[in-house]
């Protein structure tokens, strides 16, 4: 495929590519005519700078001029076999997304069939089967480890997969359904709705009411309405959550976003997975095109054992 | 012509006095981030101090302050020397010189603050950026001018070298560093997506081809032949190893953007071209390397030939491995790992550092009137702590390198990855170790020069040479 809006600019690169390459064999030809008889005695040029520099007319060696040769005819080779003279495809065909695809057809012949006897299997089998376990902890380690942690244990922002508290429900096929579409959780900024920074404040401390954190009464008084007629919406009045919208229960003890009274304001004030804070979208990415089900569902397997066979895999990391 | 005009010898003073100043400082930052890698607590949990900012801060401070003033001390004194001339103008000498300091200082300054346009070895904004063109263009104007003034028909080779590192580094600076500003410290490029990273790699490269390479091909082409008191090997050479390094230099930068969203056939011919350029960049070093022969014996007492040499031998190490790694089977081996890093340290330590070093130590004296340095003994120990520290540094990054990129690419028997990430950055603890070794070795080598240095101008008095008659023809 042309990247070009004209054909015309393939000709151009194609022949000046050529050209540029013959041009030096015509050059390096031109410039070794000059033989000198053996035992010729090589003169300066008489020319002399800064008192005592000068040049020897010694000619090119020629193990050099070879050396030359051969990269410029090792070129004009690969021109005709690869991709290089403007639209000209090489005679190989070869591109890097055929050598991709090549190599990844190659990978599901051979890696496809060890990935098939596990497909058939149910979720909860699975994270009994030792083997399909090893494989399925590899995967996270290259996979998920990045945001998760190599234990799986999240960190802020990142949802820790080993406390059994999920957010959009933790049973096998749930945790599978996240992998392969993916999950964009978003906390809208709050703050122009519920008031001034006061107001957010009463709001935080009757949210930390919720999960018998330490607050300031008269504020968590104060903050309840404000909390019934927005918070509730998602969190629920009892602030328990929802997990069909993936929205936190907020009457644990488990903070993705931090539990202080300040991590809390900023969370209803700003909002979250909003761009608007330092940590940017929460974006849980699509796998299903990455890694493709039968691997995301030896995944799944892994993640769901981590909190439900607790000991069942060896520690992560080795 | 009268016998009592000078050369301007002032600016060459000040440049090669900036060029040991900047170095111990640019080789700092780079131990300091080296020991970050092993230790990252060293930041001091100060932003300013994070790898992130003081990375790009080292290579702006080694190549651009380090290397930069040694091409304008070098180049200023041999294009006089070599025109029997005086500059062209001292006060815009001069402005370089002041522009060039302020240049760094602003560099040394938004770095670490984080303002940066993120395009590597041009990260400095666009400000600055003016600044650079307007000093570089000044530079152009002093350079050429001064060659016009020559009073010798003959244009020597080293000016040649000069001349096309000073053009092309002005062409290559103004087109990559275009750029919308959107207020005084941000701005985002005049280009998008893969015509963006071409151009900014067609740059990255051309700056290692034409400011790391051609530069100081100039200073060798002067200093080997001086400090061995021997004719250049051969003038052919010279001009055909200079034509074609300069023509093919240009194509090479796709090799940055193998297997990239750029397209086949831009790859294809930065690797032919980078395969080309193997021949025309062993050009230099052979003209270098052939100018010793009938006198390899003064290799062994003088120390400053030992610099000169060994730099040479560096280039041609390099020269090779850069070829070698922009064929595209090799990059998928090597690209992202530390082999890169030591591919560009055998050329920054080994080529640039040791050929400036040696350069500095012949021209010092003679910008103090002084026969030779403080210490002849010093600039032994120099040689021999500069050495050891590179060989350790390159060893161990091309292990580190291979390694990193042998276990990315290992595959279990179950299909998947046989190591993550984090297993192969704790296999390169080892390597990153005897790196810092080795660059707080070459560091220390470059302190002992600055003593050198110190004690040398201490004892003396700036002396400007007389311009001597051209020798006929």
């Amino acid at each position: 495929m042309s990247q070009f809006t004209s054909s015309f600019w393939d000709f151009y690169i194609g022949l000046i590519t050529l050209v540029s390459v013959v041009a030096c064999a015509v050059f390096l030809k031109l410039q070794s005519v000059r033989k000198f008889a053996p035992g010729e005695a090589v003169e300066t040029t008489g020319h002399t700078w800064d008192e005592t520099l000068g040049e020897y007319h010694h000619p090119l060696p020629r193990w050099w001029i070879w050396l030359f040769y051969i990269t410029i005819w090792f070129s004009l080779g690969y021109l005709v076999l690869y991709p290089g003279l403007g639209s000209w495809s090489g005679a190989l065909g070869w591109t890097q997304v055929k050598q991709l695809e090549e190599e990844n057809a190659e990978a599901d012949k051979l890696f496809g069939p060890i990935y098939a006897r596990f497909e058939k299997l149910d979720l909860k089998q699975l994270a009994a089967n030792a083997e399909a376990r090893a494989i399925g902890q590899k995967l996270f380690l290259n996979n998920c480890a990045q945001c998760h942690g190599s234990d799986g244990g999240g960190g802020k922002g990142f949802p820790d997969l080993t406390d059994n508290d999920w957010l959009y429900g933790g049973d096998p096929e749930t945790i599978k359904t996240s992998i392969m579409n993916g999950r964009n959780g978003v906390m809208p900024p709050l703050g122009a709705a519920v008031g001034s920074a006061e107001d957010v404040k009463d709001v935080a401390h009757h949210v930390m009411s919720l999960s018998g954190r330490t607050h300031d009464r008269a504020r968590a008084e104060r903050g309840k309405s404000k909390f019934d007629t927005i918070c509730a919406a998602c969190h629920g009045p009892d602030g328990k959550g929802n997990q069909a919208i993936g929205s936190p229960n907020l009457t644990d003890q488990i903070w993705v976003y931090g539990s202080s009274e300040e991590a809390i304001s900023e969370t209803i004030s700003k909002g979250r997975g909003t761009n608007q804070t330092a940590e940017g979208a929460s974006v849980m990415p699509a796998h299903k095109d990455k890694l493709g089900e039968a691997k995301v569902h030896l995944l799944a397997a892994y993640v769901w054992s981590l909190s439900n066979l607790p000991g069942g895999t060896a520690p992560p990391g080795k | 012509m009268s016998n009592d005009e000078t050369y301007n010898y002032e600016v060459v003073r000040q440049f090669a006095v900036m060029t040991v100043v900047w170095g111990v400082v640019g080789m700092l930052v780079g131990v300091l981030i080296a020991a970050q890698l092993i230790w990252p607590e060293l930041n001091f949990g100060v932003p300013w101090l994070s790898y992130g900012r003081l990375r790009p801060l080292h290579t702006n401070a080694v190549i651009f302050a380090f290397g930069g003033s040694a091409l304008f001390a070098t180049s200023y004194y041999i294009v006089q020397r070599t025109c029997h001339a005086r500059l062209f103008s001292d006060g815009l000498a001069a402005f370089t010189f002041w522009g060039w300091q302020a240049i760094i200082v602003l560099a040394a300054v938004t770095l670490p603050l984080g303002y940066t346009s993120g395009k590597e070895y041009a990260e400095l904004e666009w400000p600055v950026d003016l600044l650079i063109a307007v000093v570089w263009v000044s530079y152009a104007i002093v350079f050429f001018g001064t060659l016009y003034k020559r009073r010798i028909e003959h244009i020597y080779v080293a000016n040649w070298f000069f001349g096309a590192f000073i053009i092309t580094v002005a062409l290559l600076h103004i087109v990559n560093s275009a750029a919308v500003p959107v207020s005084f410290w941000k701005s985002y490029s005049a280009y998008a997506g893969a015509q963006d990273a071409m151009i900014q790699w067609w740059y990255g490269h051309n700056a290692v081809g034409f400011f790391l390479t051609a530069g100081f091909l100039g200073m060798m082409y002067y200093f080997i032949p001086k400090q061995a008191g021997r004719p250049v090997y051969s003038y052919r050479l010279s001009v055909v190893h200079f034509w074609a390094l300069i023509f093919t230099y240009m194509w090479a930068g796709p090799h940055h953007l193998h297997y990239t969203a750029l397209p086949d056939w831009a790859q294809s011919i930065g690797m032919l071209f980078s395969l080309i350029l193997l021949a025309p960049s062993w050009g230099g070093m052979i003209n270098g390397m052939m100018t010793l022969s009938g006198s390899w014996h003064k290799l062994r007492d003088d120390p400053i030939l030992k610099f000169l040499v060994v730099s040479l031998s560096f280039y041609g190490m390099s020269t090779f491995e850069g070829p070698m790694m922009s064929i595209k089977t090799v990059n998928a081996l090597s690209h992202y790992t530390d082999w890169t890093i030591g591919h560009v340290h055998s050329g920054a330590l080994g080529w640039v550092g040791l050929v400036s070093m040696g350069s500095l130590y012949y021209l010092v004296p003679r910008l103090f009137g002084r026969n030779e340095m403080y210490s002849m003994r010093l600039i032994n120990v120099h040689f021999w702590v500069a050495t050891v520290g590179i060989v350790l540094y390159i060893a161990a990054m091309w292990i580190a390198g291979v390694m990193q990129g042998l276990m990315w690419r290992a595959v279990s028997p179950d299909g998947t990855l046989t190591y993550t990430f984090v297993e192969g950055v704790k296999a390169t603890y080892p390597f990153y170790a005897i790196r810092l070794l080795g660059g707080v070795l070459y560091f220390a080598g470059m302190l002992i020069m600055a003593w050198n240095v110190a004690k040398t101008i201490a004892a003396s008095q700036p002396a400007d040479a007389h311009i001597p008659a051209p020798a006929h023809a």
